[in-house]
């Protein structure tokens, strides 16, 4: 476990400070600090203002809700490929012509609540497969990938599907007390996860299926049925990020959250979360999303190219886990 | 080999052992669990280095350095667990990594041709040399093995326990071959716990005990059997077993298992525990003991046969039910089947309880850590700390944690398997006064060792298996180690 040391007393075996869990955090906020500061000397006159800040919250807060759903499913050592294509499907589904007018009649919950049980749904298809279909979770979910985008495709013919539902966009684009409405879910839900890996049952049971899977069987612990459990978990995320998607572009469509499951395991593996399971962090999660999207966005300020990003991301995916093995072998 | 020693953390699992082989001959290599013999086998095939002693081949001194230092010299090893890769073709398997080549092509003709002679120089002409390796009867493997150990020209084989996966028939078919073998001035090294195939196909006999020779160089026809079983149980470490306890006649029934039955692993065993009874199966590797244990907690599903605990039937193949019901397991092999290693102790030992320490699914962490704390404190795990991870304990320590999760349970039936292996000689005698203590409380133990003399000092009762059956029955008091070694080795003495 990282972070879990609250109320611990001094761990005193520690000499260096890179290897307890805070101290990897530590190495995050150094390094999101250093982007910070990279982005305040190159673009300062823009990159420094609260309205930028707030931009690179809103655009982290959809991959971020993403990736704490990932966060789940690798801590329990599995991998799920087939997020992005979840978040385009949830997304079209909600914004099908009969949905919608669905919506009109009751209300946009009804929107909402197809994006969520979409997500679930397909989730719950991932699960069984990996759990008692007993298919590698990479094939299971690269199948998934492969079928629910295409099945977006099918429903929305191919074709954006513009939100029409005023108060739908109204709600979840405005802010609350200035900060986006996206903002304050994707807060909401890194919280929930944090409770719920770091502090529940639930959350203990996560690592322990991922750490040790017999060990955890023979403990009395219901594996299967906990695997399953976890990917519905990370269905139900890609419904909520699918949400706020429809809200930021006002549109459904099959081609949202394109290589999505790259960007969340990249978030998900620099934050510390091991992919091998048994060992995953909320908080580092959180930090890995931040730093990418700030590495984006500085990116974007200096009108460099996509591709000069995608480098700059490669890099530090490399660099990160090269460090993280390093300070792991102790 | 003179003078073997071979030092591992903890465990010196050599210390002294003289081994000579001639040409032609069948050396046969007799000791119990543990005596040494494995480690032997890896030392002389390169796999381990000695500490100290010497190693020479026709009075040349060598090192084995490597397995490939080993290979180069003639030294081939047919391991119990066939060390064959099943996808790849016989003939393949037969030249893996020595194929014949020519600028890095290999000359498929030249190695069938070349398998085909060596197959039939085994008296095994009928092999197909393009079936997968994994589809042949075990008996097959075994030649296909032997035949990659001559196609290295190899001078010494050395086989550990080649019977123990062959039907009486491919057995005889087995010394047709070490016969040809030998005729041919190829030394073997035969690895046997059944008395009667050394009698049969065996020259000499070299006996270990706790890592060292105890006699070299015996008839293996003409030594007395009661001889043979005398060198290899004499002892020389003394273990402490507490005191046994009265069991009342009156205490219940908690475990009873009947007509338990797996397909290939073990048939009709039936046996009661009472409250406070410990009882004991003995046996060889491959008696079936492990899965007897496993069947019961349902880890594995029984072909037939019921297990009830207070009269309750347990659903097979549902370790659910068996846990609900107070069941609990120390497995065989406690770090990949009981432990999560980098996890911290407490939560090692609440994992299976920790539905007690929470509210609507939130952990109260330091509800956890006292409880924890208290059986640390208990059971004298050292050291105290319950947020060390339990990777950084002793073998005896994790053990602890594994009976610590357990006790929390406050489990009516505890299972364990092979509870001291690699547990240093001081804690062992702790872990016997915790298991005795254990049964003292009213717990039903069923104690699986291949130490019988573990067996024989901690239990109450004595099951002997053989082969997955049960071959004897009774108090632990009235059976010693040489009656229960005849039992195992099919009635040697008869």
């Amino acid at each position: 476990m990282s972070q879990d040391t609250v109320g611990a007393p001094a761990a005193p075996r520690s000499t260096n400070l890179l290897r307890t869990g805070a101290g990897r955090n530590l190495g995050l906020v150094v390094a999101l600090v250093l982007l910070c500061i990279v982005g305040a000397a190159t673009a300062g006159d823009t990159f420094a203002t609260g309205a930028n800040v707030l931009t690179i919250l809103r655009l982290a807060a959809v991959i971020g809700v993403v990736s704490i759903g990932m966060t789940f499913v690798i801590t329990g050592g599995g991998i799920d490929l087939s997020v992005g294509a979840m978040v385009a499907l949830a997304s079209v589904w909600a914004t099908t012509l009969a949905t919608q007018q669905l919506a009109e009649d009751i209300h946009w919950i009804v929107m909402v609540s197809t994006a969520l049980l979409v997500g679930a749904a397909c989730g719950l298809v991932n699960g069984l497969l990996v759990a008692y279909g007993k298919v590698v979770p990479f094939i299971a979910t690269l199948a998934m990938l492969a079928g629910a985008r295409g099945l977006a495709e099918i429903i929305s013919d191919r074709r954006t599907q513009i939100v029409s539902n005023n108060s739908f966009v109204d709600f979840f684009g405005g802010s609350l007390i200035g900060v986006p409405v996206l903002v304050w879910i994707f807060l909401l839900v890194a919280a929930a996860g944090w409770v719920v890996l770091n502090r529940t049952t639930f959350g203990r049971r996560t690592f322990a299926v991922g750490g040790n899977a017999e060990a955890a069987r023979l403990a009395g612990i219901k594996v299967q049925r906990h695997t399953v459990a976890l990917y519905v978990l990370a269905g139900l995320c890609c419904g909520i990020a699918a949400v706020m998607l429809m809200a930021r572009t006002t549109t459904g469509s099959s081609t949202h959250g394109q290589l999505y499951e790259l960007d969340a395991i990249a978030a998900v593996v620099i934050g510390g979360t091991l992919l091998s399971g048994g060992r995953g962090t909320i908080v580092g999660t959180v930090f890995g999303v931040l730093i990418f999207t700030t590495l984006n966005n500085v990116f974007t300020l200096n009108n460099l190219s996509i591709s000069a990003q995608s480098v700059a991301k490669g890099l530090i995916i490399v660099i990160a886990v090269l460090l993280q093995q390093r300070f792991a072998r102790t | 080999m003179t003078g073997i020693v071979k030092q591992f953390p903890g465990v010196r699992a050599l210390d002294g052992v003289d081994l000579d082989v001639r040409a032609g001959e069948v050396h046969c290599l007799l000791g119990q669990n543990g005596a040494g013999k494995s480690t032997l086998i890896r030392v002389l095939t390169g796999a381990h280095q000695p500490d100290a002693g010497s190693i020479a081949i026709n009075d040349e001194p060598v090192r084995l350095n490597t397995p490939t230092a080993a290979i180069e010299r003639g030294i081939a090893a047919i391991y119990q667990e066939l060390d064959l890769v099943p996808e790849l073709t016989v003939a393949e398997n037969i030249f893996l990594g020595h194929e014949p080549s020519s600028f890095g092509f290999s000359r498929r003709h030249e190695a069938n041709t070349r398998a085909r002679e060596i197959l039939e120089g085994l008296g095994h002409g009928e092999i197909p040399l393009h079936r997968p390796v994994g589809s042949l009867p075990a008996a097959g493997q075994q030649v296909v093995s032997m035949a990659r150990a001559l196609s290295r020209d190899a001078r010494l084989i050395v086989m550990d326990e080649p019977s123990a996966v062959l039907d009486p028939e491919e057995v005889a078919n087995l010394f047709r071959v070490i016969s040809g073998l030998t005729a041919r001035g190829v030394a073997v090294v035969y690895i046997s716990h059944r008395l009667e195939e050394i009698r049969e196909i065996g020259d000499r006999v070299t006996v270990l005990k706790d890592g060292a020779t105890v006699a070299t160089g015996l008839d293996a026809r003409e030594t007395p059997t009661q001889e043979l079983i005398r060198l290899m149980t004499g002892r020389s470490i003394e273990y402490v077993f507490p005191p046994r306890e009265e069991i009342l006649t009156t205490a219940p029934t908690v475990l009873a298992v009947e007509g338990l039955s797996r397909a290939g692993e073990f048939a009709e065993l039936s046996f009661e525990v009472r409250a406070g009874e410990i009882l004991g199966l003995a046996g060889l590797v491959g008696s079936g003991r492990s899965e007897i244990l496993e069947t019961v907690y349902g880890a594995r599903r029984a072909t037939t046969g019921v297990v009830r605990v207070d009269g309750r039937e347990l659903k097979p193949g549902r370790v659910q039910s068996a846990v609900r019901a107070g069941v609990g397991l120390a497995p065989e092999e406690r770090k990949s089947q009981a432990l999560l290693l980098d996890e911290a102790v407490y939560k090692n030992i609440t994992v299976s309880t920790m539905g007690r320490f929470a509210r609507g699914g939130l952990l109260n962490g330091a509800a956890e850590r006292a409880a924890a704390a208290k059986l640390v404190e208990a059971l004298d795990v050292r050291p105290k700390g319950v947020e060390r991870p339990v990777r950084n304990l002793s073998g005896g320590n994790q053990q602890k944690v594994v009976l610590a999760r357990w006790l929390l349970r406050e489990c009516r039936v505890l299972l364990l398997d092979e509870p001291t292996r690699g547990v240093d000689v001081g804690a062992r005698s702790e872990i016997y006064a915790l298991v005795r203590k254990l049964a003292a409380s009213g717990v039903a133990i069923v104690l699986v060792s291949s130490e019988v003399e573990e067996v024989l000092g901690l239990a109450d009762r004595v099951i002997v298996l053989r082969e997955g059956r049960a071959v004897h029955t009774g108090p632990a008091e009235e059976i010693d180690e040489h009656r229960v070694l005849d039992l195992v080795m099919e009635g040697a003495t008869r």
